[in-house]
């Protein structure tokens, strides 16, 4: 790195985004004074392909070897002008971007205070630059494979198009089921195709696929590696069935000495199961799971002579001495499809929920009116001999949504939409019944949807605009207290079922997730993509990839559209079967290396280990870098007291002037 | 057109621009049954009345006083705008013109000169404590617990037992208490829900100086009223709680237990003070239900969902013009549907309207409105 820096400054405009703040001119001149500074241009958008060519040409002709690019942030273009330096010819990582946008103009009120911060930024930026040294860009092999954990629709999706593409995915669900949300639906909205309908092909296609491997009742225990090379424990819970000898005739079930005594929680908790149990007719394995926190046999030790389960089971298939079993694959890239959780209603106490039978959520409303629910579709209120179709049912919208006081300020996204769905349903299957939605916005903003609540409107729903604010009980009839706020009238409305409009919010045990594959959360704590724009399906971990729900709320053609951008996203590395790794990774000094190991403890990678090493006829300990776990982060570099690892394009020598010329004392 | 500073700075302060118009607020309000008020529509026009000045004229709309301070607004405000504050700084308005009606002019001015708002001297605020040894707090010396008793008990002949049984069982659980003594003077809740803001602010900070000479681990209040304001207080240090919520404490550690017992069906209604603006739903209940015989049963509108009785937010001093059933009535009709003989409070405001209510509907013969302490005195 003997010659002698020529650096070209290029001042971007952005369009007036910086240029109506920063005073280029001046800037420019500025820039062209600075030490080892050979050309400096500026440009309305860097970033095109005109300005990129300025940078290149400038190389050829000029003999450039460093660039500064004065601009945006180098999250958004970095990458671009790197690949402008190599096209040139030149080593990419002699470029130094100077953030003259985010950092300066778009904060700045005036050109007053933006333009001389914009001279320092740059002017630091050239101090850096001409101290950057080239790096090499190494790949590595990638896995052929992928996992996708969740098996709702957008884990099948993803799964499925995957497969379709030929290489081999791991799909691991947690519970017994594949299916999710979607599988709990009566009809979907706007176009009312029956959910089992469309969903239960997709379902056994996952399941007879030949490059799938479905990993029921599983959980991923433990992540390690990188992108390209990951390597997965997953735990497969003990079923206590054989599932090869199981053939889902039920007998079992049927007989079971808790017989629907236990809440099924595919119903909502609205019906009830046996302790061994098929979530529902249609799960996909067709096999039966026992449920280790209600079963007799596994919480007593004890079922009646003997588990009656075992005694019908034609086929020998339950297996009480089953154990978890644990098993390790490799995979290249990682898909997290793990869905949502439907708000709870007893945290907004006005409502009821907790107190009045009479008082659902959405998804239990799915459940009465779908015809494989506990109810064979049937809607009734009241038991046994008061059992009666109600006859005023009320909505309640935004249940937990775009409200503070419980924490969740956003919106839904699907339970304006499932609403209407539902008001349609029981109009259908009660003509008479009143139904009435109480609603502060009705957001129909997909495909179809201002048209279904137009036509859900005609046919009877009424639409009162206000939002209840409390449910209380005179003699047997539910109260709903509101105000009708397009005509100021506080009202007290009489309804026989209420049926809440539960919001959607991350999988309780989303923790879990976030730590195993260092994920990061938006502030609503859904999963956070890279870059909510350019980004969406990508994290801030290469090779994982986010899809469905578990990134935020959305409905059903949403889901599937993500679930197959994931897809694509995680094959890239699966076709190309390399995948590069960070350049700009931490290197140890093993001569002033004191092998203490501080560094191994604080790196959030686990990238570095100690290695012993034969120093001049002494076997002495040093830290040793695994280049392909490294991110580069720093965070060793911090720890270490005798400077001796120090990440590439971050080292002293190389912040020290940068840190210098923005006029910090040392 | 330019706004004046006040005037942004009350859009900022209520967070006018933060409103949905969902009616969550109106729709929670209780008193909206027998009242024009719509406090919706207030937070509404209250932006626009700031842009052009004209608080003073939407202050004249009567409803703004029928608010009750219930709270119940902000509480379900999905955006977090304490709508009944809106109300507050409309009564503001008037309070600063000073057009008040007599009997708030009164209650203000009696505030400012003797510490309360009954219109009583000063000097015999402690009548209440004749005849008891009660441990009075002395400057400088630190206890457990520091007593703040309300207006209301202290002079109320009615309430005044509530402060009497405390001392007494304080005694039989043997903690380190004090009551305030001579200084002690109006918490000031009232006041800012009549629209005083100035003079709560004087209130506050004197009363602050007062604690700072009386360090206590915790002060307890008598009222729920006091405790909403007390915890309001800026630069107050100890923590404030209920009574209840020492009591249930001492049940809880075996430091309390009852002699007697009192075998009747009571029913508990929540002070919205002390419920829904503390979150305070527990501990009354548990103290009831250490009571030997006691039968505890619960109105429909309880906890969260609890119906005010109409006490707080300054309704002491003005009347509600309307037809329609007091709130408090409805309460005692609903405890007559449950045969409870017993209204139980722990609010001195709900009782004396609860009790005014069981009269006016002629239920006085079948049934008593008690302090959760009176119930305690008779089985100590
Ligand atoms: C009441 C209601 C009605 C609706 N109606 C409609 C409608 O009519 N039309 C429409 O378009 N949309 C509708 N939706 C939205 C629809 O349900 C969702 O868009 C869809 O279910 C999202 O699918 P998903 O795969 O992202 O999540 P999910 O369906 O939640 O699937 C996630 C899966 O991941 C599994 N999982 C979770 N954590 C883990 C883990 N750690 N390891 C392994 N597996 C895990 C879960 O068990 C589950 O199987 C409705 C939603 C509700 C609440
Ligand atoms: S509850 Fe809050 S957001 Fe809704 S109308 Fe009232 S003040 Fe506005
Ligand atoms: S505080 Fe209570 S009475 Fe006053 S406006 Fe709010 S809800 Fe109504």
């Amino acid at each position: 790195m003997s010659e002698k820096p020529r650096v070209g400054v290029y001042v971007c405009h952005c369009g007036i985004n910086i240029a109506a703040t920063v005073n280029v001119e001046e800037v420019v001149e500025f820039a062209s004074r600075l030490p080892g500074v050979t050309v400096v241009r500026n440009y309305a958008y860097m970033c095109s392909d005109p300005g990129q060519q300025l940078v290149r040409e400038d190389i050829e002709n000029e003999n450039l070897n460093r660039i500064v690019v004065a601009s945006c942030s180098p999250r958004m273009h970095e990458i671009t002008f790197r690949r402008t330096l190599q096209d040139a010819g030149l080593n990419p990582y002699y470029l130094e971007m100077a953030n003259i946008r985010e950092h300066c103009s778009w904060v700045h009120p005036d050109s007053e205070e933006a333009t001389p911060k914009a001279k320092k930024l740059v002017s630091a930026a050239v101090s850096k630059a001409r101290m950057l040294e080239p790096l090499e860009e190494k790949e590595v092999d990638s896995e052929r494979t992928a996992m996708v954990i969740g098996g709702g629709i957008a884990g099948i999706q993803s799964a499925l198009d995957i497969a379709d593409a030929g290489y081999q995915v791991y799909l691991v669900e947690k519970s017994p089921s594949v299916g999710g949300r979607m599988a709990q639906l009566d009809k979907t909205f706007p176009t009312l195709d029956c959910s089992a309908c469309i969903m239960t092909p997709k379902m056994v296609d996952v399941a007879n696929h030949p490059n799938i491997e479905l990993m029921t009742y599983s959980e991923v225990e433990e992540v390690n590696g990188f992108i390209g090379n990951f390597e997965v424990k997953v735990r497969k819970k003990a079923r206590y069935v054989d599932i090869d000898k199981c053939n889902g005739c039920g007998e079992c079930a049927d007989n079971c000495r808790v017989k629907n005594r236990i809440p099924n929680e595919f119903d909502a908790n609205v019906g009830k199961r046996s302790a061994i149990y098929l979530p529902f007719p249609q799960a996909v394995p067709a096999k039966f799971t026992v449920d280790p926190d209600h079963c007799l046999y596994l919480t007593k030790g004890k079922c009646g002579k003997g588990p009656k389960c075992q005694e019908v089971c034609g086929t020998g298939a339950i297996d009480f001495e089953q154990q978890d079993e644990e098993v390790e694959v490799k995979v290249g890239a990682i898909i997290v499809a793990t869905g949502f959780d439907t708000f709870d209603p007893s945290n907004k106490p006005e409502y009821g929920y907790q107190d009045y039978p009479n008082v659902i959520t959405g998804l239990e409303m799915e459940r009465l009116v779908a015809a494989s629910g506990p109810t064979g579709g049937e809607l009734l209120i009241g038991e046994g001999e008061n059992a009666r179709k109600p006859k005023k049912v009320a909505f309640i919208q935004c249940v937990g949504s775009r409200d503070a006081s419980v924490g969740n300020e956003y919106c839904s996204r699907v339970c304006c939409m499932y609403t209407a769905k539902q008001a349609h349903l029981i109009k259908e299957k009660i003509p008479d019944a009143e139904v009435t939605v109480y609603y502060m916005d009705v957001r129909a903003f997909g495909k179809g949807f201002e048209e279904f609540y137009d036509r859900v409107r005609r046919e009877g729903i009424r639409y009162i605009r206000g939002n209840p604010s409390e449910i209380f009980k005179k003699d047997d009839k539910l109260i709903v207290k509101v105000e009708d706020t397009l005509t100021a009238t506080p009202r007290e409305d009489e309804a026989d079922l209420v049926v809440l409009a539960v919001g959607l919010e991350p999988r309780q045990d989303a923790r879990g997730v976030i730590d195993l594959l260092r994920l990061s959360q938006t502030s609503d704590r859904f999963f956070m993509e890279a870059h909510p724009k350019l980004y969406p399906v990508d994290t801030s971990t290469d090779g994982v990839f986010l899809a469905g729900c578990a990134q935020g709320p959305k409905d059903i053609p949403d889901t599937v559209a993500q679930a197959k951008g994931a897809a694509a996203s995680a094959m890239i590395p699966l076709s190309r079967g390399k995948v590069k790794v960070e350049a700009q990774t931490a290197e140890v000094n093993e001569a002033t290396c004191r092998g203490c190991g501080f560094c191994t403890e604080v790196c959030p990678y686990s990238a570095i280990e100690l290695k012993t090493i034969n120093w001049f006829g002494h076997e002495v300990n040093v830290a040793e870098v695994n280049e392909a776990l490294c991110k580069g982060c720093g965070t060793c570099s911090a720890a270490c007291l005798s400077n001796s690892i120090q990440p590439r394009s971050f080292r002293d020598s190389q912040i020290m002037p940068q840190i210098a010329a923005l006029g910090v004392k040392s | 057109m330019k706004m004046s500073v006040e005037n942004q700075s009350i859009i900022e302060k209520l967070d006018l621009l933060g409103c949905i118009q969902c009616g969550r607020c109106t729709g929670g309000c209780p008193v909206t049954v027998r009242t024009n008020l719509n406090v919706r529509r207030f937070v509404y026009d209250a932006y626009q009345a700031s842009l052009e000045d004209l608080m003073e004229e939407l202050a004249q709309y009567s409803e703004i006083w029928d608010c009750t301070g219930c709270h119940t607004c902000a509480v379900r405000c999905p955006k977090g705008l304490k709508p009944v504050e809106v109300l507050y700084s409309l009564r503001n308005q008037i309070v600063e013109s000073g057009k008040v009606e007599p009997t708030v002019r009164d209650a203000l001015e009696s505030v400012f000169l003797e510490g309360n708002p009954w219109g009583k001297p000063k000097a015999t605020r402690f009548d209440w404590m004749e005849g008891l040894e009660v441990k009075t707090a002395e400057e400088g010396q630190e206890v457990e617990y520091l007593f703040y008793v309300c207006c209301s008990v202290a002079y109320d002949p009615k309430l005044q037992v509530v402060a009497q049984n405390m001392v007494k069982i304080l005694e039989k659980a043997g903690v380190d208490y004090a009551f305030l003594g001579e200084e002690e003077s109006c918490c000031g809740s009232e006041v800012q829900a009549l629209g005083e803001e100035e003079l709560f602010m004087e209130v506050q900070e004197e009363n602050v100086e007062l604690f700072s000479s009386y360090p206590a681990k915790k002060i307890v209040t008598l009222s729920p009223h006091c405790l909403s304001a007390l915890k309001k207080y800026e630069g107050l240090e100890a923590e404030v709680i209920h009574y209840t919520q020492l009591l249930a404490e001492l049940i809880d550690e075996g430091k309390l237990s009852w002699e007697g017992e009192f075998p009747k069906k009571v029913v508990y209604h929540d002070p919205c003070y002390l419920g829904k603006q503390n979150e305070v739903y527990d501990e009354p209940r548990q103290v009831l239900k250490s009571v030997p015989g006691i039968e505890l049963t619960e109105f429909d509108r309880s906890r969260e969902r609890s119906l005010c009785c109409e006490g707080g937010g300054g309704k002491m001093w003005v009347e509600t013009e309307s037809q329609q059933e007091r709130l408090a009535e409805t309460r005692a009709r609903n405890a007559k549907e449950l045969e409870a003989q017993v209204i139980v409070c722990a609010c001195p405001f709900c009782i004396l309207t609860l009790d005014d209510a069981v009269k006016a509907v002629g239920y006085e013969e079948e049934m008593e409105v008690m302090e959760i302490t009176e119930i305690l005195g008779k089985v100590l």
